[in-house]
C-alpha cells in the first residue's frame, strides 16, 4: 500500500515535470524541470529495490547531467532569457509523428510479456554487480570500452574548447 | 528495503519544509519595506551595486569544467560496486579497474597539460 502511494506520488511528479519541461517557455526554467523529473526517476528506482541506480541517478544526472545542461545554456548568447516560441511551422506533422511513436511503444508495451522473478532481491547483488563488471566473460570489455568513451569524451571537448 | 529508505524521506520532507518555511514566513508576515526603493529591491552584493546583467555569456572554457566533474562522477559510480566487490576479486579482475582508473588519469594529465584547468 505504502509503495503504491509512493509509486503514485513519484511518477506524478515525473510526468507533471516532463510536460513542464516541453510547455515551460523559458529554456532555462525547463532544464530545472528537467531535474525534478530526473528527481521522480530516482525515486522510481527506490521503489524498485535498486537503491544504487536511485543514488547514480541523482550523481550523474541531476549532478553532473544537470550542471552540463546549465553551463551549455550559459554558453548561448540569450537564447536562455527570450520567451521562445513552444511551436514552429512543422508542429503538425510532429504531432503526427509523435502520435505514432506513442501507438508503436504502446502496442509493444502491451504486446510484451514482462517476466517477474520470485527471488526478492539480495543484500550483496551490489557486489554481484561489481564482480560482474570486471569478469571477463561477461561486462568485463564493456567496462573497460566505457573509461576509453570517457576519455574521448574529454579530448573532443578540448580540442573544440582550444579552437575558440 | 523500503524501509531503510524511511530516513531519507524524512530528511526529504525536512528538506522541503525548510524551503518553503523560508519562502512562507516573509510572506506570511507580509516583510517588505515600507518605503520601496530600486536600492531596496536590488540584490545583495557585499553592499556594492550590481551593475551589468547578470544572464551573460559564459565562456566555453567552462563547459570543460563541467565535463571533467561528469567523467569522474560517471567514473566513481563504475568503480563504487568494483570497490564493493574487492576482497572477492582475483588479482586480474582488480587490474581491471586499476587499467580503468589510469586511463582516466591519463585524460585528466592530458586536460591538465593542455591547460584547460587554468582559470581564466
Amino acid at each position: 500500500m505504502t509503495q503504491l502511494v509512493l509509486f503514485v506520488i513519484f511518477g506524478a511528479i515525473t510526468l507533471a515535470a516532463a510536460i513542464a519541461v516541453v510547455t515551460a517557455r523559458n529554456l532555462f526554467h525547463a532544464v530545472l524541470w528537467l531535474l525534478l523529473a530526473f528527481f521522480g526517476v530516482a525515486g522510481l528506482y527506490v521503489l524498485l529495490e535498486a537503491p544504487f541506480f536511485a543514488a547514480a541517478q541523482l550523481f550523474i544526472y541531476m549532478g553532473a547531467i544537470g550542471v552540463l545542461i546549465i553551463y551549455a545554456l550559459m554558453l548561448t548568447r540569450g537564447v536562455m532569457r527570450q520567451q521562445v516560441p513552444l511551436v514552429n511551422d512543422q508542429w503538425a506533422l510532429v504531432a503526427v509523428l509523435a502520435v505514432a511513436l506513442l501507438a508503436v511503444l504502446s502496442w509493444l508495451f502491451l504486446q510484451h510479456t514482462w517476466p517477474t522473478v520470485d527471488q526478492a532481491v539480495g543484500p550483496d547483488s551490489l557486489r554481484t554487480l561489481g564482480e560482474a563488471l570486471v569478469d571477463p566473460g561477461r561486462y568485463g570489455f564493456p567496462f573497460e570500452v566505457a573509461s576509453v568513451l570517457l576519455v574521448m569524451a574529454l579530448i573532443g571537448a578540448v580540442t573544440i574548447v582550444r579552437e575558440r | 528495503m523500503l524501509e531503510q529508505f524511511t530516513f531519507v524521506g524524512f530528511l526529504f520532507l525536512v528538506a522541503l519544509f525548510l524551503g518553503l518555511f523560508m519562502f512562507g514566513v516573509p510572506w506570511l508576515l507580509r516583510l517588505r519595506p515600507r518605503k520601496s526603493s530600486s536600492y531596496k529591491s536590488d540584490p545583495y552584493e557585499c553592499g556594492l551595486r550590481p551593475h551589468g546583467e547578470a544572464w551573460v555569456q559564459f565562456k566555453a572554457q567552462y563547459y570543460i569544467f563541467a565535463l571533467v566533474f561528469l567523467v569522474f562522477d560517471v567514473e566513481a559510480v563504475f568503480l563504487f560496486p568494483w570497490a564493493l566487490a574487492y576482497h572477492h576479486l582475483a588479482f586480474y579482475a582488480v587490474l581491471e579497474g586499476v587499467i580503468f582508473i589510469l586511463l582516466l588519469t591519463a585524460a585528466l594529465i592530458y586536460v591538465w597539460r593542455k591547460g584547460a584547468l587554468e582559470w581564466m
